[in-house]
């Protein structure tokens, strides 16, 4: 494969502290003709957003694609319903492309009312729906006149911009929802946004701030329900975790009720730690805050005693880092220098311009910064940088077992809980059980009969009783 | 508790639950994955290629690579010319691949781009090729789309010769496993052949610690030229393999023989004996030993397939293959159903059910989706779930067993290499079978009822 780089590639790709020097990478924009991109669209960043709402009804309009695609996908676990996990489009056939869709909604939200009694609706209008001129949005006003409840249009054509995009018009459709219910009394409690609890993740958030004594008003979207979201205008702090998705939504709801924010990372013992810390300082609680000391001083230290027994096995290693947001990436870079592992290729989807920042800032000179990877950059700065392992989603799995590189889920298929405390060891569990698993071995000598004969055979590293496990509500 | 569907019938003419079918570019983009050195191109936004590229690598757990136009504004307003003109010149420049194969998308189908134009003023480098096929996601399925891709291939590249003495064998919308046991059986039956598309060595390509954007295997764009001089096209899947053979007969002359996939013991008889009609009547004694395992196991094992009642999802030419060899089996499938469209596969069905006598048992169903399969087990249920992974929330819920076949298999390892078609490959099945009611019999009977022998 030539390591050659789409020229126009150029300005997305950054070395640290290397020759290339230009002003910033061409972060959040579209992908450019022709290339191999990870990028997904504006309808899939609306998606994942709105999807962990556990008891909505989330149809896609269109033809079936879309609808197929983002159908129960994302591990994200729900204490109610179990309505999301299901998958409802309108199949758009070609009569409908020729005379419009809309009858066809109608009657898809008619039938769903006739069968269920859901309280909120997202519609959700893909590319062609604009193009052939449906009214989304009328279907949507009509049907909650007709059933009193709420059926909320999410506009999200995939041209339309990028996946950051689509967080935004989710974001939008929130505050739809929201809006009406602005003028309640306050409440004592915060409100959790960009957790979409992937293998329980908001439950542990949520049971240490129940520790420190603070109640959580709504949640989002993690195990989200319609009645609970209703509330959270009534938040005293918003609790902004994977920023890419939701700081806007933050903005929004400071405008619209004054709620003020603060940015958290749950990942890794040092952001887990300094994020209970400034949540009782947002709230100005001195109970919180001792509460919030108490759980640090009793949960940190296991977790770093446990990240201890285990770093003799990450000595020298490299990791790759390839995820959606530049958040996430943040918090996975430190959370590798807390395990004594060098990142050295970092990309994102939707890094924006400040994340891309902070990243320079906590890797050594000669990391690879990306945008918008594509497979053959991810491998050919893989394979220079000499990585050990790669952190990313789906997509990237296949190629890292090409390359014989070790692998770990952080997207929204994984499978152990990689937030708060448990995340740690969860995570370092993880991390080295794909690095030190014997199937390497058959990796880098199996290729060839000739090379198996000389390879001397090495002891595989002892694994350090890796158990698996959920974390339950 | 993962089931909302409700016990009464509910009538839909606006709503699709659960999809049995998925939209026909990732179908086209499997295909084009089957010929060598190929690069697939989505023509529309970016989005469809990230999901259709997610979708393929979580079945085959293997990369799945593809380009795409990137649509913008601009492009849905002004059409998508400049970006395909520009698209293809980077995809040359930088992936290098032999040819392009071009699908479109809803968007790029519904704004009407022009792709025959497109690519008649393309300035495509010397020996490159760039074909196209469309592939509107408001007609058919994934199984549409992936035989127009092959049809795109053959209108494009085929050339009419003097008849050589290779056979042209269409494999359906099948796995790498499948191909292999394919080639096994005619290599066994010695004869030459072109598999197109040929997906074996691409999407089950072997670790060697080396990442090769385009896997040794593939057709390449010699054999699908040299399609149109074969002897004779064998097209595998009466509903996915019809419409490329019938381009190739319109535009070479190559004459074809539609068969069912070779599913189970009469499907495959009847396509061993059309490559015997090919090579002089010659069966290879290692067959007929691969056959009469096959009927040894189904004697043995009878009286646990016999009467079982069996629900058969996904594909329609594959769900076709599954429901004959359950019938033979003896086993009765109650309802088969595919949510890809078409009364065809109905009166296939229908013509089935009556051939064993099933015709009072047995409903067949197109362009139905899994939420009215799960509303008939509801109704009437059934003792086993054949077909796709996607069945996995009916079977939890009803608490039946399932056995994997088809497309997709998520959540389970190594299924693309192995192989349902043959008499291995339904050898396979059919223990798979067994296994999976035998299991459920143990997990489920009283401690006095549990046997060691059986
Ligand atoms: S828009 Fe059409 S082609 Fe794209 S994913 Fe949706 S159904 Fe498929
Ligand atoms: S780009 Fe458009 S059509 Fe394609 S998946 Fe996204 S919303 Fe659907
Ligand atoms: S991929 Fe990252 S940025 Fe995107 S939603 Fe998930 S956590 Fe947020």
């Amino acid at each position: 494969m030539s390591a050659e780089i789409l020229e126009e590639r150029r300005l997305s790709i950054q070395r640290k502290g290397g020759g290339c020097g230009g002003d910033g990478m061409r972060c959040d924009a579209a992908s450019v003709a022709g290339a191999v991109s990870q990028r997904a669209c504006v309808y899939c960043g609306a998606r994942v957003v709105l999807n962990p709402i556990t008891d909505a009804f989330h149809i896609v309009h269109g033809p079936i694609g879309c609808a197929s695609y983002t159908w129960d996908i994302r591990g994200s676990l729900t204490s109610g319903s179990e309505l999301f996990r299901n998958s409802f489009s309108t199949d758009l056939q070609e009569k409908d492309i020729v005379f419009g869709g809309a009858v066809k909604l109608t009657a898809a939200i008619d039938e769903v009312m006739q069968q269920y009694a859901p309280k909120l609706i997202f519609v959700y209008a893909t590319c062609i729906v604009g193009v052939i001129g449906d009214d989304v949005e009328a279907v949507c006003r009509d049907a909650e006149k007709k059933y009193g409840i709420r059926v909320i249009a999410v506009k999200a054509p995939g041209f339309s911009g990028t996946k950051s995009t689509g967080y935004r018009m989710a974001c939008n459709a929130l505050m739809q929802l929201l809006t009406p219910h602005a003028d309640q009394p306050k409440a004592v409690g915060v409100n959790i946004l960009g957790d979409y609890n992937l293998a329980g993740e908001m439950w542990i958030i949520k049971n240490y701030l129940r520790d420190m004594g603070i109640p959580v008003v709504a949640t989002f979207t993690g195990d989200a329900s319609y009645d609970t979201l209703i509330k959270a205008p009534t938040a005293q702090l918003n609790i902004v975790q994977c920023a890419g998705s939701m700081m806007y939504l933050a903005h929004r709801m400071e405008d619209a009720f004054g709620i003020p924010w603060m940015k958290a990372s749950f990942f890794g013992v040092e952001d887990t730690s300094t994020a209970l810390r400034q949540v009782a300082e947002h709230l100005h609680d001195s109970q919180a805050k001792e509460r919030a000391e108490a759980i640090i001083a009793k949960r940190a230290p296991v977790a770093e005693e446990f990240l201890q027994r285990y770093k003799a096995h990450f000595i020298g290693k490299k990791a790759a880092i390839f995820v959606g947001g530049g958040f996430k990436a943040i918090s996975l870079i430190r959370q590798f220098n807390e395990m004594g592992i060098e990142t050295v290729v970092v990309g994102t989807q939707t890094g924006k311009e400040e994340d891309y920042e902070i990243i320079s800032s906590l890797v050594n000179p000669g990391t690879i910064i990306l945008d918008d990877a594509n497979p053959a950059e991810l491998e050919t700065f893989m394979k220079e940088k000499g990585a050990d392992i790669l952190v990313g989603g789906v997509k990237e799995r296949p190629l890292a077992y090409k390359l014989g590189i070790a692998f770990c889920d952080h997207n929204h298929e994984r499978k152990h809980a990689l937030g708060g405390f448990e995340g740690v060891e969860n995570f370092t569990r993880e991390v080295n059980l794909s690095l030190n698993s014997p199937v390497w071995q058959q990796v880098r000598t199996g290729a060839s009969y000739h090379l198996r004969a000389q390879a001397p055979a090495k002891q595989v590293p002892r694994l350090l009783g890796h158990r698996s496990k959920r974390v339950g509500a | 508790m993962l089931d909302l569907t409700p016990e009464k019938h509910m009538d839909r003419t606006g709503v699709l639950i659960n999809p049995c079918k998925t939209c026909q570019p990732v179908g086209a983009l499997f295909a084009a994955l089957g010929v060598r050195r190929c690069m697939p191109y989505s023509h529309g936004s970016q989005g469809c290629v990230s999901y259709h590229r997610t979708y393929l690598t979580r079945h085959f757990k293997e990369p799945a690579i593809a380009c795409t136009s990137s649509f913008t504004e601009g492009a849905c307003v002004f059409g998508g010319g400049p970006n395909i003109r520009q698209g293809a010149k980077n995809v040359f420049d930088i992936y290098d691949p032999d040819i392009i194969a071009v699908h479109t998308t809803c968007l790029s189908e519904t704004i009407g781009d022009d792709l025959n134009t497109y690519i008649e003023e393309m300035d495509i480098p010397d020996g490159k090729y760039v074909i196209h096929c469309n592939t509107p996601s408001y007609v058919g399925s994934h199984v549409t789309g992936f035989a127009n891709m092959m049809a795109g291939f053959i209108k494009y590249l085929a050339v009419k010769g003097k008849p050589t003495e290779q056979v042209a064998l269409f494999p359906g919308f099948v796995n790498p496993g499948d191909i292999r046991e394919y080639k096994h059986l005619l290599k066994r039956m010695k004869l030459k052949n072109i598999v197109f598309p040929d997906c074996s060595n691409v999407m089950d390509a072997p670790m060697t610690g080396e990442y090769k954007m385009y896997p040794d295997g593939g057709t390449t764009i010699e054999e699908i030229r040299a399609l149109g001089s074969c002897r004779k096209v064998l097209a595998l899947g009466r509903l996915t393999s019809e419409e490329p053979a019938a381009q190739l007969k319109r535009k070479c002359g190559v004459d074809f023989s539609l068969l069912p996939l070779p599913i189970g013991l009469a499907d495959t008889d009847a396509f061993v004996m059309a490559l015997a009609a090919l090579n002089g009547g010659d069966v290879d004694a290692v067959i007929e030993e691969e056959r009469g395992r096959l009927v040894d196991l189904m004697l043995d094992a009878n009286p646990y397939y016999y009467g079982k009642k069996v629900a058969v999802y996904g594909d329609p030419d594959t769900v076709l293959g599954l429901t004959r060899f359950c019938l033979e089996l003896g086993m009765i499938p109650s309802y088969v159903l595919t949510g890809t469209p078409g009364e065809t596969f109905v009166r296939l069905a229908d013509s089935m059910f009556k051939e064993y006598g099933r015709e009072n048992e047995c409903r067949a169903f197109a362009a139905k989706d899994l939420f009215d399969l799960h509303q008939l087990i509801k109704d009437a249920p059934v003792d086993l779930l054949l077909g796709n992974s996607h069945g996995k929330q009916i079977a939890k819920a009803e608490d039946i067993p399932l056995v994997r076949a088809g497309f997709p298999v998520l959540d389970r390892y190594g299924h693309p290499s192995l192989s349902i078609v043959g008499y291995r490959g339904a050898f396979a099945l059919a223990t798979k079978i067994a296994d999976a009611l035998m299991d459920a019999f143990d997990r489920n009977c009283a401690d006095e009822d549990l046997d060691l022998v059986m």
